[in-house]
């Protein structure tokens, strides 16, 4: 018989609750938590790939590509509308995964990640450079539009989480579909060993292919909406230690759920808040001391005391044979 | 005059990226762990050197001892920063995956960011006094610091120590035993938790001597580290992982593509870099000189 899969029903009323919630919310939590959405889409991409067993040290890559292309979409082309620059950057997160991605699909393991962090530093080093667009300093996104209209700063903040919350549970769902799927098994069954994936008749190059694009496309999307957000992108998007990031908060919240990387993101950004508040020089001491507790403790992430995993995604515990 | 330029600065910056890359792709090759902290160790040794190096140039004491005293204390702090942290934290991981190392090691880089900080401070610390002492060289009408040239010598020192090491003596044979396949060597009455302990410590003071060595020529600031340790990445991984003349290669190979970037277009500067690496990665998915791997089902 077949269990019935709640998942759907639970991601849709949590995001109308979550939409509701507006109405009370404060501005500054508004613009939290489009802020957490946007850092979970992307992590969302990071957990798809750690599911094969690869490590992505260059999920910034995307990340920055997609703020870049809202900034310049607004400044270039002139265009504004929320909904427009964000399938805009979808589009662009899609066609630069499938060409990065024919590369990046070879590699694995910690081959992976360094090509991965290489190819973002690539990106970090032409922009840093290119005074045309801020060097370092990066430059401002116009304020977003709606069919047309033009928005006061507080109904801008209103649009964007309302559409921040939308794209959160229509990317959640499917995702969730991705992972009950032949391809998400598939994925997962490629991460455990290759070799007898592909005795089975599978082709692991185009399965990390596919969930290469997939993921590019989230970061891309998350990249766009921490643009619209923030009203400002940089290189720094690109920069290492933000894909580190990326890593760390996949690592928090486990790769249990898809919900897991919307739990792990919220207790981020409520840890970086309070530490940044009381123990500012303490900052990335609290975050290296968790990351490590969490790989000695927890490997499977905070997910994992909310649903002990069956046959877990997790970063594998045991090591393969040196090869 | 410019090629001259490119091939001389070239080379000094590949020798302090070998010392750098040497000790990152020993770590590798024994224990096969991808160091992130060893960009930590780095800025450990550079500001041991640079607070010592001050203290000691105030004093008034001889001038060359400074020099020795630079050697002894980057390579004993680093040494001891590396066993604590093999004994304290590594040992209990190491039947892990590797990318899993490479988690822990970042990890302990952010840690030490913060843990250098709070024992140094923000602001910048200074010790140029050793960087002016050996005077400088004029070749037409290029200008070199001497201390510069003599990083040449000290990379070159240090790549014919480990080659001595590994292949003159019984330590060496043991460890090449150990890199080229580590369960055999167990069972062959090999002590591989004692290898790791040794490497892991010569690996860190290498770091530490890097930084301690670099630390007169520059300004000793916080977040040194964190831009080093992609760079040291960069040469090991174009070199191959685990090999020490990967690392040696590898840093000729990079420290002349900046050399000629920064002289001929100083904007392609950080994209050469990386864009060296990934141009022999497309070629060599696992870099120049791979360690044979055996393909196990």
């Amino acid at each position: 018989m077949r269990q019935i899969d709640y998942s759907f029903i639970a991601i849709v009323l949590a995001a109308l609750l979550l939409a509701l919630g507006a109405v009370v919310f404060p501005l500054w939590l508004l613009s939290t938590i489009v802020n957490i959405i946007a850092k979970a889409l992307v992590v969302i991409g990071v957990i798809l790939l750690m599911r094969g067993g690869l490590v992505s040290f260059g999920q910034g890559l995307y990340y920055c590509i997609g703020g870049y292309v809202v900034g310049l979409g607004g400044q270039l082309l002139g265009i504004t509308d929320i909904v427009l620059l964000l399938v805009f950057a979808a589009i662009i997160g899609i066609v630069s995964g499938a060409v990065i991605g024919l590369l990046m699909s070879r590699f694995r393991e910690i081959f992976f990640a360094m090509f991965s962090l290489a190819i973002a530093m690539i990106l970090y080093g032409m922009l840093s450079q290119s005074q045309a667009l801020g060097s370092t300093d990066g430059f401002n996104v116009a304020r977003v539009t709606a069919l047309g209209i033009e928005l006061t700063a507080g109904q801008a903040s209103l649009l964007i989480y309302l559409v921040a919350c939308a794209l959160a549970a229509i990317l959640s769902i499917l995702t969730h579909i991705y992972y009950k799927s032949e391809v998400g098994f598939a994925c997962l069954a490629a991460g455990e060993n290759e070799v007898r994936l592909q005795y089975l008749g599978a082709t692991p190059n185009r399965i990390f292919y596919g969930t290469y694009i997939i993921a590019a496309t989230l970061a891309a999307l998350g990249g766009a909406l921490t643009a619209i957000n923030y009203g400002h992108v940089g290189p720094n998007m690109t920069y290492w230690t933000q894909s580190g990031e990326f890593i760390f908060i996949a690592l928090l919240g486990g790769s249990g759920s898809v919900m897991a990387a919307f739990v792990g993101s919220t207790l981020f950004e409520f840890v970086r808040t309070y530490a940044l508040e009381f123990a500012p020089d303490a900052w990335q001491l609290i975050l290296g001391t968790v990351l490590v507790l969490i790989i000695f403790f927890l490997p499977d992430g905070l997910w994992s005391l909310i649903q002990p995993a069956r046959s877990s995604a997790r970063i594998k515990r045991r090591g393969k044979a040196p090869s | 005059m410019t090629f001259l330029a490119i091939v001389i600065d070239g080379f000094i910056y590949a020798s302090w990226l070998f010392i750098i890359a040497a000790g990152l792709s020993l770590i590798y090759g024994v224990m096969r762990i991808l160091n992130m902290a060893h960009g930590s160790f780095y800025a450990i040794g550079a500001y041991t050197v640079a607070s010592l190096a001050g203290w000691y140039w105030s004093a008034g004491l001889p001038p060359y001892g400074g020099i020795v005293l630079m050697f002894v204390i980057a390579l004993a702090v680093g040494a001891l920063v590396g066993f604590v942290i093999e004994r304290g934290v590594l040992r209990f991981l190491m039947d892990r995956d590797q990318i899993v190392m490479v988690l822990v090691t970042f990890g302990l880089l952010l840690m030490f960011e913060d843990i250098i900080k709070l024992m140094w401070g923000v602001q910048s610390y200074y010790a140029p006094e050793p960087y002016s002492l050996f005077g400088s060289t004029d070749v037409g009408d290029l200008v070199f610091v001497n201390y510069d040239l003599a990083m040449v010598g000290v990379a070159a020192l240090v790549a014919f120590l480990l080659w001595f090491g590994l292949n003159r003596t019984r330590q060496g044979k043991l460890l090449r035993a150990v890199i080229h396949d580590r369960e055999l060597a167990i069972t062959m009455g090999i002590n591989v938790r004692r290898l790791f302990v040794i490497t892991f410590s010569v690996g860190a003071a290498l770091g530490t001597l890097a930084g301690g060595l670099v630390a007169p020529a520059i300004a000793v600031t916080p977040g040194i580290g964190i831009e080093i340790i992609v760079l040291a990445f960069a040469v090991v991984v174009t070199g191959g992982l685990g090999s020490i003349q990967g690392a040696l290669v590898g840093s000729i190979l990079i420290g002349l593509a900046r050399a000629a970037a920064v002289n001929l277009y100083p904007e392609l500067e950080l994209f050469v870099i990386y864009g060296v690496m990934a141009l022999v990665l497309i070629f060599k998915p696992r870099g120049l000189f791979a360690l044979a791997s055996t393909r196990k089902i």
